[in-house]
């Protein structure tokens, strides 16, 4: 039993040693993120998100993303071209776009990416440039500051590139891309993509273009049929 | 008689040091994982890092803290003869098995990248199972 207990004890003291020199390494710097908590203004808090599709719309779904998550990607190029052609230019589905940036401990250019997109939407390019962002994810794999690829991507879409850089290097929507992780926390928001409908969480299995087509056909096939 | 427990105790260690490690990243404790290839910041940023809105590797912690006590207290003479220590092992790390499976399928199909502390945290439970049937079988 002395020589468990001893080597409990060895094992039990590299651990204790690891734990307590990994918590206190200092998270590597980010470029272009914010440092520390943005303030809010209410009227970053006003701010509903990227809009797309009807406001009339009888379904209407929000996504939490954050730009760098490679599913969020995923879901953006493989199921989102078949839930915007079927169920939000058909009028069925409004779809909101929310940002959430995901810590620099985890994602490295989240924020700045979200600083990207918010920046692009000052010119009326905000979903041009989601697309963009996802369309060429590779960024997202490479280790370097991605500022030059985000501002090619911001000049491919006709952005102009003066007063985008000046927006991104102001980090001018800070406090809006705060504001909008405040909401997806308050909602319960665990990771990305999250999507909710009418406040209320979809399943993590319910990501499919068809999955999406079922719930917006339930939902309207639910409604209460008004009298003309 | 109670080496399967023993070993049990000291792999059970190892894990509540590997799934702390990830749960302390988890809560913003421990920064940037020490991974090599991204693949664990993937996997943690993933929505599947969270159950019930409680990160996984939370969960890791807990079972390997019961597995350890339970080894560790089925390992005393006072018990080292009674049988439901290794039950327990059994159905404890029999679940985490089969959870640690899923989370690990989840890795290869859906997430497509690999979290080496996850995959060494697999190995442990496995390890732990695998010991516990052995201690288990021995004895019946």
């Amino acid at each position: 039993m002395k020589r468990f207990y001893g080597l409990l004890a060895v094992v039990a003291v590299a651990a204790i040693a690891f734990l307590i020199y990994s918590a206190n390494q200092p998270a590597a710097a980010v470029p272009g993120g914010a440092a520390g908590r943005a303030p809010v203004t209410a009227q970053d808090s006003a701010f509903p998100g990227y809009v797309l599709g009807s406001d009339s719309a009888p379904v209407k779904i929000v996504e939490f993303a954050d730009y760098e998550c490679p599913i969020c990607a995923m879901f953006a190029t493989v199921q989102f071209p078949t839930i915007r052609d079927q169920l939000i230019k058909t009028g069925k589905v409004q779809w909101t776009l929310r940002d959430y940036p995901l810590p620099p401990t985890t994602h490295r250019w989240s924020h700045l990416a979200a600083d990207a997109v918010a920046c692009a939407s000052e010119q009326g390019k905000a979903w041009d440039m989601i697309d963009a962002m996802f369309d060429h994810h590779d960024w997202a794999l490479q280790s370097s500051n991605p500022t030059s690829v985000f501002r090619g991507l911001a000049q491919g879409i006709g952005v102009n590139t003066t007063t985008w850089d000046a927006c991104v290097s102001a980090d001018r929507y800070a406090g809006r891309i705060q504001a909008s992780l405040d909401r997806g926390d308050a909602l319960g928001v665990g990771g990305t993509p999250t999507f909710f409908m009418d406040g209320k969480e979809i399943a993590r299995t319910d990501r499919s273009s068809d999955q999406f087509q079922r719930i917006a056909d339930s939902v309207i096939a639910a409604r209460p049929k008004h009298k003309k | 008689m109670s080496l399967h427990r023993q070993t049990v105790a000291v792999l059970a260690l190892v894990g509540i040091a590997i799934a702390t490690y990830l749960w302390l990243h988890a809560i913003g404790v421990v920064g940037e994982l020490k991974c090599g290839t991204g693949g664990c910041e993937i996997v943690q940023a993933s929505s599947y890092a969270h159950l019930f809105g409680i990160p996984v590797a939370f969960y890791g912690v807990v079972a390997y803290v019961a597995l350890f006590g339970i080894s560790v207290a089925g390992s005393q003479p006072a018990l080292v003869a009674r049988a439901w220590p290794t039950r327990w092992l059994v159905a404890i790390s029999g679940a985490g098995f089969l959870f640690t499976a899923y989370l690990t399928s989840l890795e290869a199909f859906v997430i497509h990248a690999w979290c080496r502390w996850c995959l060494a945290s697999a190995a442990v439970i496995t390890a732990i199972f695998i010991t516990s049937l052995a201690g288990f079988f021995r004895k019946s």
